[in-house]
């Protein structure tokens, strides 16, 4: 049977008849026994077809490096079109669909894309970095001592908030509000979480809509400036667009600056802490930062997948995928093939070329905030060591009910006193 | 061998002799020119492999196809003389190609 949650993952993984295998369960990511699931495909079907998920419908699993390389630089045979679904596993109800640029293909995405890149342009990004070690030096001041608190809550969260706050140029007190959006649209009905039906979903989109209008209203009228509102109250291809594609690339740029950097704080912590002997090399050689930084992305993968749909029959992996057909390229998968990367299960924070991986995709689409997210990961590193002979992790982390955002919620930790 | 002439942006030069054949993203990355970062690893995918191609070896080197268009136009610091260098092979033709390497690749 493909139960959700088998009792023994590694051998049902491994005897499963394929043709019943489904990988996508949100419960499987919530408790980590995902992994064996992607290494029998990746050995046994790595472009996979699985018609037996109760939650997804029928859909293809491209599960190794290379393949996903295929599917990533091939935009004119799969789409990101919101109209055929998206980009994620899940199809939400067409009417609610939001329209947003990385569910675009071009020419239409590269016109708006173009409005916002310049977010991070080297001389912006050198401005932000300041501001950014200022806030997490702030933060990291701020931690109790002696006493165990949860290290998503307290940095993860208000670092990755503070940061997208400053990007829209958002009112600083209201900044919670970001974050609690941002989870919202993230938020699997099914996890029984506050968001349990779509219509509580649209109320709070609702909701962020009308507290952005009043900044764009603000902005339009005004001199252009570098922060996200204004550049799109101004850009050539994004000043005209309706209400519901306003609200769509705010939610774009709100949950892809968030929960990604957010889980890349949070999983840096728990690897470090599971691999002492790569936590002597840094205490010892901090320069490995630099290369340490896109290590810790890669092994998060802080988004599990993005999902592309065919427009047009294509042959891939010894495959017939069909017009039509929903393709899930399953970046944790691809970040775990030992064809691609050395030992790919081993956190290794001085590999020659960390950023061969795919946390950020390839192609057009590939993340705009890349760099930036670098950036945050790396000044925090660099204040952490600076600050704390030890950050004790002292609990088992709690993770997120979902096959899209491979995410942390909770990680006690105990800073000495 | 034919080379090549990476001029890093804070003026640094390197002088790489290139085998026929290999791209110009290749020569940089194999020899440790810095600024070049090359994450996709030549599937010009990544847009990190930025340069300036220097004004006589335009016409040589020739046009980014779509895909590179593409990818090029969401650099920052690009401009109409960008390239992305694992597009661009070494032939006969290139020996003594000049190319300018941008503030970062992003
Ligand atoms: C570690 C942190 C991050 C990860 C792992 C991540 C991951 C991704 C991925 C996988 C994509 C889609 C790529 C594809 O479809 O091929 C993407 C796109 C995007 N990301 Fe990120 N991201 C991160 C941080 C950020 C930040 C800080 C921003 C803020 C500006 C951001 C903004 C975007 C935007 C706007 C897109 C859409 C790009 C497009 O469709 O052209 N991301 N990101
Ligand atoms: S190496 Fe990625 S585009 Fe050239």
């Amino acid at each position: 049977m493909n139960a959700p949650v088998s009792h023994n993952p590694d051998s049902d993984a491994w005897t499963t008849p394929l043709d019943q295998l489904d990988p996508s369960h949100p419960a499987r990511f919530q408790n980590h026994t995902m992994w064996p699931y992607f290494a029998r495909l990746r050995r046994d079907a790595p472009v996979h077809y699985s018609t037996t998920s109760p939650l997804f419908g029928p859909y293809w699993s491209v599960t190794r490096y290379k393949d996903i390389m295929t599917v990533e630089v091939n935009h004119k045979v799969f789409s990101s079109d919101s109209g055929y679904g998206g980009i994620t596993i899940r199809d939400r109800p067409k009417d609610l669909r939001l329209p947003m640029f990385i569910a675009m293909d071009p020419p239409r995405h590269d016109e708006q894309r173009k409005v916002v890149q310049p977010i991070v342009a080297p001389g912006n990004l050198a401005k932000l970095e300041g501001i950014i070690r200022a806030r997490v030096c702030r933060i990291l001041d701020g931690l109790p001592r002696g006493e165990t608190f949860n290290w998503v809550e307290h940095v993860s969260i208000e670092l990755t908030v503070q940061m997208l706050a400053t990007l829209f140029d958002f009112p600083f007190e209201d900044r919670r509000k970001l974050s609690f959006w941002s989870d919202c649209a993230t938020a699997v009905p099914e996890a029984g979480g506050f968001i349990d039906s779509e219509e509580k979903r649209e109320a709070v989109f609702a909701e962020c809509l009308a507290y952005f209008t009043n900044l764009w209203n603000e902005r339009v009228n005004a001199e252009p400036r570098p922060d996200l509102v204004s550049m799109l109250a101004h850009g050539e291809a994004t000043r005209n667009m309706t209400p519901r594609e306003f609200l769509g690339n705010l939610i774009l740029l709100i949950v892809g600056g968030n929960d990604t950097t957010r889980n890349s704080i949070s999983g840096g912590l728990l690897f470090l802490h599971q691999n002492p002997g790569e936590h002597a090399k840094l205490r010892a050689n901090p320069g490995l930062i630099e290369s340490m930084v896109p290590e810790i992305i890669r092994y998060q993968t802080p988004l599990a997948h993005m999902r592309r749909t065919a427009v047009a029959d294509f042959e891939l992996g010894g495959q017939r995928i069909r017009a039509g057909d929903k393709v899930v390229m399953w970046y944790i998968s691809g970040n775990r093939d030992e064809e691609a990367i050395e030992e790919p299960e081993r956190f290794i924070i001085d590999r020659k070329r960390p950023r061969q991986h795919l946390s950020f995709g390839f192609g057009v689409h590939r993340c705009v905030g890349n760099r930036l997210a670098e950036m945050q990961l790396k000044i925090l590193w660099e204040e952490i060591l600076r600050r704390f002979p030890a950050i004790e992790v002292v609990g088992e982390p709690k993770r997120v009910f979902s096959s899209f955002v491979h995410g942390i919620t909770e990680l006690p930790v105990r800073i000495p006193a | 061998m034919p080379h090549v002439t990476y001029i890093e942006h804070n003026g640094t030069e390197h002088r790489i002799e290139l085998e026929e054949g290999l791209s110009v993203m290749r020569g940089a990355v194999d020899n440790g020119v810095p600024g070049i970062d090359a994450d996709c690893g030549g599937e010009c995918a990544c847009a990190t492999c930025h340069v300036y191609v220097e004004e006589p070896w335009l016409a040589k080197t020739g046009t980014p196809d779509e895909q590179e268009a593409s990818m090029l136009s969401f650099a920052a610091t690009a401009q109409p003389n960008s390239r992305l260098s694992c597009q661009i092979t070494m032939s006969a033709a290139l020996d003594g190609l000049v190319v300018r390497l941008p503030e970062a690749q992003h």
